[in-house]
């Protein structure tokens, strides 16, 4: 039980586990294997210099390896961190809000160029020789950190002031994208903001833009700098007034104030934002969802359990995140495989229980488009569709092939792992369920013996083994069942 | 959208596992009660700005409103004036529209939208996809409809194939499988042990009997069992399609290959008979350029004109274009001033297109007066926006009452006829 427990842990606070990550977690108490994720900083963060050594998988480019400026490299070099990072659960809420601040790498690079498309959604700011952030180098900073402080880093994000237009709000003519969607979808939610909300945000972040300027570097004269600038001259001044209160005396109206001062306007907003209760509880149901359970609605009670933690805190994330997994409704088996994997967490959790080895990311990025999750090409503003919106009979086929292809990669390193199991089709199928995990195997267990017994009469050779094994790999990942964590 | 999940997930506790055997090809038809018709449901993304798509060029204050976004008298493709005496033209790049238009084949419904329009791309759409602007987290609206059908007669998991990444709103209903696959080449099975003989088809029954067992006290593994044993069974005739040899050559984008590969599911006939389809881009917050050689706006129009005129030209040469109709909508129109990014903001109404064999083309209501006077009763939002002067869903109750045989009270859940919108 505590086994299935810290698999359960390792499943939604990471991307699954390798054998040799039971090895480091199954000597743990549950208390310290959380204490572990959460903490993260505690472990180094090395895992991007093992990209392109041995035992580890591969990547493909056209080229060289450029995470930093061709966005497919990007996308591979995050894959690898989710695959083989020791800072799981800083990966996966690194995810989770590329999906909540969802931003999209076409339009940026529609306004920038690929190249410097790619350094705003993710160049690593101590790769870059501008020292230029990726919008998911924020996210990963402040993965568990403040969400004041992160909502404020969001808004003067590059990346952000160009997705939802902040670089040309002026006070001659408001652009309401950013302070509609920061109210929508960053903070309160639908229901709880107005048109007239809207407008007032608008200007509220007048003169919140962006300066681009050229700076050349040794390899590259027209190299340019991506900065968040507040132009005074653009800022409305007039006071601007809500539907909710922005101050804690309960006043709705932020004052007018000299343009040199008007920066504060937008610190002014969403600091009441942050700290709004229907803030807290929008966030406290889409971490529950993403960590706890997706197959039925939280209670009210754990919602405000939940959103508890996040106000008492002052909306610390860490303090919050820790508390989903210390909860007795987290730990509890009824609450295991009871979330739809998205396609990225199923591809890395594939590959972490099959193998990698002789493997390369580049052959996942066709079908994860396939499986509908590009990443840092979410369909819009509100993030992916989640749960059972995955599972079109399009998109299953998707991560079937996809478990076809990993298991025939992997069907030599299968065959030989599961050599003290070739006596028989049915200790192949219990070694191969073993190792890779469905939610249950009550059901298919009949169906895997069947299918591993049928052609030909069962020798145990090695060419039997590499066929059945890889066969019992593609069936079981590509099962109902595998598609939950 | 949180909410949306919600109500897929409250669903699925009817989620009827079962799904037809063959003999479906007739069984859509025949519920249908009316001969064998296509009915394509087109999606423009982000709010198109129909300000743009249909040109009100002689009104003062379109181009007052928008100095750099209004577009030139000179350039726009003439075609007639409405019912009001309002002169009005199509985007320049939608010469195929103004020939299908020519031809009698397009409607082109003005001021199309609902009180109290929402500005928000999601509720928009929920609203848009429900046709319930009180409550937009149920079933869609032609997923009701696919459910009145359900009633007479088991529908096969083809029955409506959305051709984008996943189910559209407007296609969910409880107990109503939809098809969607993008692009049929993925839509395959494999087998990692090709080359080992009889291997495949061993994989395959496999994975067909492991798809079988579906615990209908587990819900949301049923909802994935069922996808798996609906992929299985859909295989053979998805493959079909890819064997159809179009009379035009599609643009070769997204679009056009969705609506090629529509037009293949049609000529091929597997089943198939609702569909839908979507090219996006239309949330133009900054840069619209409506007429600059490469303009933002101006590739929307190439994307959507030349999309439509290839569909059109196959399946007129085919003999499937007085069998099917299509249907476009947006979430929203836009703002009428443009603003300081030289893009627009979220509005109110906008256009739809009505095209098809047997649609009775012309310009159906009126235009607004763009005169900003907060006292102009044809826009709304004091006088920032267009406001609606024909219900959405009266609309929707053409298509269902006149093309399908179906009865758009129940589905609707009420008479929004309009008789003055009989246009098809």
């Amino acid at each position: 039980m505590a086994d299935a427990l810290i698999e359960h842990l390792l499943r939604r606070a990471g991307f699954g586990g390798s054998p040799a990550d039971f090895g480091v977690y199954s000597t743990m108490s549950y208390a310290a294997a959380v204490d572990r994720l959460v903490n993260y900083e505690r472990v180094p963060d090395d895992v991007d210099a093992n990209i392109g050594q041995p035992g580890y998988v591969g990547t493909t480019s056209n080229g060289p390896f450029l995470p930093n400026t061709v966005i497919n490299d990007a996308r591979q070099r995050w894959l690898f961190r989710m695959l083989h990072t020791n800072r799981p659960l800083q990966e996966r809420m690194t995810l989770f809000w590329h999906n909540y601040f969802a931003t999209g790498y076409s339009k940026v690079s529609g306004a920038v160029g690929p190249d410097d498309g790619t350094r705003l959604m993710a160049a690593k700011q101590t790769d870059d020789p501008l020292r230029q952030k990726g919008q998911m180098e924020l996210f990963r900073e402040k993965a568990l950190g403040n969400m004041r402080d992160l909502l404020i880093s969001v808004a003067q994000d590059p990346a952000m002031l160009i997705w939802l237009d902040g670089n040309t709000n002026t006070k001659r003519n408001p652009q309401e994208n950013f302070g509609r969607e920061l109210m929508e979808l960053f903070s309160r939610g639908v229901g709880f903001y107005t048109e007239n909300d809207v407008y007032a945000a608008a200007r509220v972040f007048t003169g919140w833009n962006l300066q681009i300027t050229r700076t050349p570097t040794p390899t590259n004269p027209n190299a340019l700098s991506y900065q968040f600038i507040y132009r005074p001259e653009n800022h409305e001044t007039a006071a601007k007034t809500f539907s909710f209160p922005i101050y804690s005396d309960g006043g709705s109206t932020i004052p007018s104030r000299a343009a040199s001062d008007g920066l504060q306007d937008g610190i002014d907003l969403i600091s009441a934002l942050a700290a709004h209760p229907e803030t807290a509880r929008r966030l406290a149901g889409k971490l529950y969802g993403f960590f706890v359970n997706e197959t039925a609605s939280p209670s009210s009670a754990t919602i405000d359990q939940i959103a508890g933690v996040y106000r008492q805190s002052g909306g610390n994330i860490k303090a919050v995140v820790q508390s989903i997994l210390l909860s007795a409704e987290f730990a509890d088996s009824s609450s295991f495989f009871m979330r739809y994997s998205w396609p990225v967490e199923f591809v890395v959790r594939s590959m972490k229980e099959t193998g990698w080895t002789g493997f390369s990311l580049g052959t996942t990025l066709s079908p994860l488009v396939n499986m509908g999750q590009q990443l840092f090409e979410p369909p819009d503003v509100a993030g992916w569709d989640l749960g059972q919106s995955w599972f079109s009979t399009g998109m299953m086929l998707a991560r079937m092939n996809f478990a076809s292809t990993l298991a025939a990669n992997q069907k030599f390193r299968l065959a030989t792992a599961a050599a003290s199991a070739k006596q028989s089709p049915q200790e192949l199928v219990s070694f191969m369920v073993d190792r890779i995990t469905p939610a249950s195997i009550k059901s298919m267990y009949g169906d895997l013996v069947a299918y591993a017994s049928s052609g030909a009469t069962w020798t145990g050779s090695d060419a039997q083994m590499q066929t059945k094994a890889s066969g019992l790999a593609h069936l079981i990942l590509g099962s109902a069942e595998y598609q939950f964590i | 959208m949180i909410t949306r999940r919600s109500f897929i997930k409250n669903g699925v506790t009817a989620f009827t596992v079962g799904f037809a055997a063959p003999a479906f090809v007739s069984d859509l038809a025949r519920a249908q009660g009316a001969a064998s018709r296509n009915l394509v449901i087109l999606d423009l993304g982000g709010g198109n700005d129909g300000l743009s798509t249909l040109v009100p060029y002689t009104d003062p204050f379109y181009y007052n409103r928008r100095p750099t976004l209004g577009i030139p008298p000179a350039t726009v493709l003439q075609i007639g004036s409405d019912s009001s005496g309002k002169p009005l033209g199509l985007h320049p790049r939608l010469t195929g529209l103004r020939d299908i238009f020519g031809q009698g084949r397009l409607a082109v419904i003005q001021r199309v939208g609902y009180q109290n329009s929402s500005r928000s791309h999601f509720t928009g759409t929920d609203i848009w996809s429900t046709a319930i602007p009180s409550n937009s987290q149920g079933a869609g609206w032609v997923g009701r409809y696919l459910s009145s059908l359900q009633a007479q007669t088991l529908l096969d998991p083809l029955a409506a194939w959305a051709a984008v990444g996943e189910t559209p709103h407007a296609f969910q209903a409880s107990g109503v499988g939809v098809a969607t696959i993008p692009n049929t080449q993925t839509y395959a099975f494999a087998s990692p042990n090709i080359l080992v003989p009889g291997e495949p088809q061993l994989a395959r029954a496999a994975a067909a009997n492991i798809a079988s067992h579906v615990p209908i006290d587990q819900p949301h593994l049923a909802f994935v069992g069922t996808t798996v044993q609906q992929a299985m069974a859909t295989l053979d005739r998805v493959a079909l399609v890819g064997t159809y040899r179009p009379t035009v050559i599609y643009p070769n984008n997204g679009f056009g290959q969705a609506l090629q590969m529509i037009a293949g599911v049609m000529a091929k006939q597997i089943g198939t008979k609702v569909f839908f389809v979507q090219t996006g881009g239309f949330d133009t917050h900054a840069s619209q350029d409506t007429t600059g050689a490469n303009g933002a706006y101006v590739r929307l129009m190439a994307t959507l004109n030349d999309g439509l005129l290839a569909f059109y030209n196959d399946l007129k040469n085919t003999g499937l274009l007085t069998e099917t109709l299509l249907l476009s909508f947006s979430e929203f129109g836009r703002r009428i001033t443009e603003n300081g990014s030289r893009g627009t903001d979220h509005g109110a109404a906008s256009v739809m297109f009505a095209m098809g064999g047997l649609v009775r083309g012309g310009i159906y209501g009126t235009a607004a007066s763009l005169d900003p006077n907060p006292g102009n009763p044809t826009l709304e939002n004091g006088g920032g926006d267009v406001t609606f002067e024909n219900d959405f869903r009266a609309a929707y109750a053409t298509v269902i009452d006149n093309w399908l045989g179906g009865n758009s009270a129940s589905v609707l859940g009420g008479n929004f006829k309009k008789t003055s919108l009989a246009f098809v």
